[in-house]
């Protein structure tokens, strides 16, 4: 078993060529959020079929790896159900209030050196991190 | 060309987010433990997906994009309100499960019923944050 940062390192190639397929093919940038959240607050524009194709491939693939037996994944989610609601519910606002996540503002915009990707960026994982701490802090472990 | 290109970039994004460990929440929340066992995976992740992020970027500087149009616009240097606000409610979901929106689609077909309760959950965020950002704004207007 390869240690995890050799597969950390290859994924995230992947995600980085992911990134520029999508924006020197189709001049655009690939936010998981501004894709998502474009077609769910009317903002999309037309650009229905687009974005529906990258959120197909994005779903399917990881599920035909799965279907074709590679080891299998567990997303080791919480079963405390409260709290995936109120997780996803942040993360949807705050994804849009924001303007971006992890893949926006975090992959496209630390990589052209956006003032605004890069402070965002510092700012999630703070928060994420002071999350965690308080997580610890209640419920004793996370 | 548009539609094809999409989803090939899609799909090696998922590739790439379940290949590297990013769709376990434990690792997520292990990078995100600073002061606990920390997980040094993500930062392997997001330095690889920025290189070629980095290389592309250079290339839109001398061409245009494969299907015609325009690139995006030089990066906004104005951090507002609403940037700092929106980053620490999204970093806050984020380090309470591990889930960020690129692997809570990702895992999809293997999350259970907790991924899709927390896809729900995000959409319906996602669907309030307009009227969150008048509210925000009026807010301001009004201080």
């Amino acid at each position: 078993m390869e240690p995890d940062w050799i597969w950390g390192l290859i994924g995230g190639l992947l995600i980085g060529c992911a990134g520029a397929i999508y924006l020197l093919g189709n001049g655009r940038i690939m936010g998981a959020s501004g894709i998502l959240g474009g077609m769910i607050d009317g903002s999309a524009r037309g650009a229905w079929l687009e974005r529906t194709a990258f959120l197909a491939g994005l779903v399917a693939i990881p599920a035909v790896l799965q279907l074709l037996g590679t080891p299998a994944v567990s997303t080791n989610l919480t079963s405390n159900i409260v709290l995936v609601v109120l997780a996803g519910l942040l993360v949807g606002l705050g994804t849009r209030i924001g303007n971006g996540c992890t893949s926006g503002h975090g992959v496209c915009g630390i990589s052209r050196l956006s003032p605004r990707g890069i402070v965002a960026t510092l700012v999630y994982i703070s928060a994420g991190a002071v999350m965690v701490i308080v997580l610890r802090a209640v419920m004793g472990g996370i | 060309m548009r539609t094809p290109i999409a989803f090939i970039a899609g799909g090696l994004f998922g590739l790439g987010l379940h290949l590297s460990g990013m769709t376990n929440t434990d690792k997520v929340q292990g990078f995100l433990d600073f002061f606990g066992a920390w997980d040094p995976t993500l930062v392997f992740v997001m330095g690889g997906a920025i290189i070629p992020m980095f290389i592309a970027w250079r290339l839109t500087d001398t061409r245009k994009p494969l299907v015609g149009g325009d690139f995006p616009t030089p990066p906004n240097p104005l951090l507002d309100r609403q940037l700092i606000f929106g980053a620490v409610l999204f970093g806050m979901g984020w380090g309470l499960v591990g889930l960020c929106p690129g692997p809570a689609l990702a895992s999809l077909s293997y999350g259970g019923l907790g991924g899709i309760v927390f896809l729900l959950s995000m959409v319906a965020g996602m669907a309030l944050a307009p009227n969150a950002k008048r509210l925000l704004d009026r807010t301001r207007a009004g201080a």
